[in-house]
């Protein structure tokens, strides 16, 4: 069988079990994901854009076991004020969240929305996936557009002053979920998007953001420390005049992450800010890959990972700059940094530019590292303990990172987290 | 309260001897010089002394206060009493200077069963030091040492020593990439922190140093030993003629 068979039969197994739900304004978008998915197939282990990273087991028809993890602590942005809308193995409880209604905005579960007969996000669900799909194929974006059971819409029209938080809970070891969610945020609205937990055993999640002019879109999440979790993950966002987007992720442990990243910038002088910061000991493969297409001119953008890698543990960073003939004064920055706790772990890197304008500033580097003996041994020498010393150092690693986020309540919480698992995670 | 005896230490890596049995003693309370041309050794006696890896002990002793020195780790020798002012204070990028003060000082304390220093308190002790180093609130801002001045990362080692308030303080060419005012900072700092029962193993190159931190006891270091070893007429005597004289006296 040859490779394109090969696409299209795992896809075959793959949907059999999954039905595309019942929708009168997205059945077109839904049906159209499907062509497109079934033009691709899904990602064979040759693939360029599958090199670092084996699809193997989110192709596979059912979801690996996934025992179930209890982390012993409260959620992490529990302490925030927030709107939190609780999902568990993917579908949504109602008795757990909050009112889905705030100031300046609309909140609906996609499931729902699907009933009406019309909706405003019939023009946006699926859109920013279809365009993510060239110049590289995204199969499990448009596996997802297909047949997401749920997700959230939400529709910003003005300045939200509580951040809305998506909490994923987790109670199956076979779950197996898909879900989408749409945010448009119009002109000048800005939101804060928390998400957390661990979702399930196999995760499918999309979320596509319209980022309007002078509008501001602000995203932080972790990912659950389940150690045999696995998810897949796509955030598309289309950027407008003097928007922001700034998005930055937590991931501790999980058996295989995922997450994917696509951003344009349309509008002139928008930025967009993606970060990671992912700390792994053991079976652990974790993969950002990015892809930004600057179409614009005076856009920023920057790309800021790091990873803290042990016993074994495997980075992935596949990251893309784009700059289009047009997109003058273009800023890029892209870093991607891994510290290899032991000799058995390793890092895979792939940066790439493509310039075609001839006024931009890009910069990239991608490194990967041990910790600094002579700083470790300056610390020890003033009396702090060897673990407690590294731990610091691997902090300051990850600060970069971190200090992508613009809210120091949240950048503080995601530090916390980290001390917690550095400090769990010693030799 | 510093005793050195016979001490042999070869590199780990390659089969070369550096120190060939030192033997030196420091009186708590005294202030000792050693001084010696390039290569003697002296850094290595500082880094032995504080639990560098890269050197291996071949024979002899080394202890503080009775306690030996080469059993414990880098850590526990600090929370013991000794500390090292470097000669080239390494630059910690991502640790802010204070929060690396308030670490080593509490983690000593915790190592000794002390309670820990309260952050006012802290505060309150760090800008009171700080402020007679003329460190201002920026340096303890930034990241530990870096896009310090050589003079700034030296006053930082004496801040961090008055701060840990170490029993044994052994300062390695603390003199180097200083100039005359920054020494004099410096020496002031140093001075401020002698007595109380206090132990200093001064490493230096030049006699200048000891014009500001005035010695009790000064040791020729040569070729892995102590060759010879006097009151500050000695540290006077190599101003003026050199090691080589000196040197082939011993010879």
């Amino acid at each position: 069988m040859g490779i394109a068979e090969t696409r299209i039969s795992q896809l075959q197994d793959r949907v059999v079990s999954l039905s595309i739900p019942a929708s009168a304004w997205n059945a077109k978008n839904r049906a159209a994901a499907v062509d497109r998915l079934q033009s691709m197939g899904l990602p064979a282990p040759r693939d360029e854009y599958w090199r670092f990273t084996d699809p193997k087991s989110l192709n596979a028809v059912e979801a690996p076991t996934a025992a179930l993890f209890d982390p012993k602590e409260t959620d992490i942005f529990d302490t925030v004020d927030r709107l939190e809308i609780v999902f568990v193995d993917g579908v949504f409880d109602a008795a757990a969240s909050d009112d889905l209604s705030g100031a300046n905005m609309t909140i609906e579960r996609l499931s729902d929305a699907e009933r009406q007969d019309t909706h405003w996000a019939a023009g946006c669900y699926g859109a920013l996936e279809a365009t993510g799909q060239t110049p590289v194929q995204r199969p499990f974006a448009a596996l997802n557009t297909a047949y997401a059971t749920d997700g959230m819409l939400i529709h910003v029209t003005g300045k939200v002053e509580k951040p809305v938080n998506i909490t994923y809970r987790r109670a199956n070891e076979k779950s197996d979920v898909l879900l989408h969610h749409v945010i448009k945020l119009e002109e000048g609205a800005e939101l804060t998007l928390l998400e957390n937990g661990p979702a399930a055993a196999r995760l499918n999640k999309s979320c596509e953001v319209f980022v309007a002019d002078r509008a501001a879109f602000h995203h932080v999440r972790t990912q659950g420390r389940d150690h045999e979790r696995r998810a897949v993950t796509h955030i598309f966002a289309d950027l407008g005049t003097e928007s922001v987007f700034k998005s930055f992720t937590l991931t501790a442990n999980g058996a295989l992450t995922r997450n994917e990243c696509v951003l344009r910038l349309n509008g002139d002088d928008a930025t967009a800010h993606v970060a990671g910061a992912s700390v792994g000991d053991g079976g652990f493969h974790h993969d950002d890959t990015v892809f930004i297409t600057h179409d614009a001119v005076g856009c920023e953008s920057r790309q800021v990972f790091k990873k803290v890698l042990r016993n074994g543990a495997t980075g992935v960073f596949q990251g893309k700059i784009l700059v289009k003939p047009d997109a003058q004064k273009t800023d890029g920055y892209q870093i991607s940094q891994s510290l290899l706790l032991d000799d058995d772990s390793q890092f895979l890197a792939k940066p790439e530019l493509e310039i075609y304008a001839d006024d931009v500033a890009c910069s990239h580097g991608s490194t990967s590292g041990a910790i600094d003996e002579e700083a470790l041994f300056y610390m020890c020498s003033r009396g702090v303990p060897n673990d407690q010393a590294t731990d610091l150092l691997t902090l300051a690693f990850l600060a970069e990172a971190v200090e992508e986020i613009e809210s120091e309540t949240l950048s503080d919480l995601i530090v916390e987290k980290l001390e917690g698992w550095l400090e769990r995670h010693r030799p | 309260m510093l005793e050195i005896k016979n001490l042999q230490v070869s590199l780990a890596e390659e089969d070369k001897e550096i120190l060939k049995g030192v033997d030196l003693t420091v009186q708590a309370g005294k202030v000792h010089a050693i001084m010696g041309p390039n290569g003697s050794g002296k850094s290595t006696l500082s880094y032995v002394l504080s639990g560098k890896d890269g050197y291996e002990v071949t024979g002899g002793s080394a202890s503080l206060d009775g306690e030996d020195l080469l059993e414990l780790e880098p850590e526990e020798r600090a929370a013991s009493g000794l500390f090292l002012a470097f000669q080239y204070p390494v630059e910690i990028p991502g640790v802010g200077n204070m929060t690396f003060l308030r670490t080593a000082v509490n983690a000593q304390r915790k190592a000794r069963g002390e309670d820990e220093m309260s952050a006012a308190e802290f505060l309150r002790v760090v800008r009171e030091r700080a402020k007679t180093l003329k460190i201002d609130s920026d340096m303890l801002k930034r990241p530990v040492n870096v896009g310090f001045s050589g003079g700034e990362k030296k006053r930082n080692e004496i801040l961090q020593m008055a701060m840990l308030e170490p029993k044994m303080c052994i300062l390695d060419e603390t003199d180097s990439g200083l100039d005359v005012d920054a020494m004099k900072l410096v020496s002031e700092g140093v001075n401020a922190l002698r007595g109380e029962g206090r132990g200093f193993l001064v490493i230096t190159h030049y006699q200048r140093l000891l014009d500001h931190i005035k010695p009790d006891v000064v040791h020729i270091m040569a070729n892995g030993r102590i060759v010879k070893t006097g009151g500050p007429e000695l540290a006077l005597e190599v101003e003026q003629n050199g090691y080589a004289d000196i040197l082939a006296e011993v010879a």
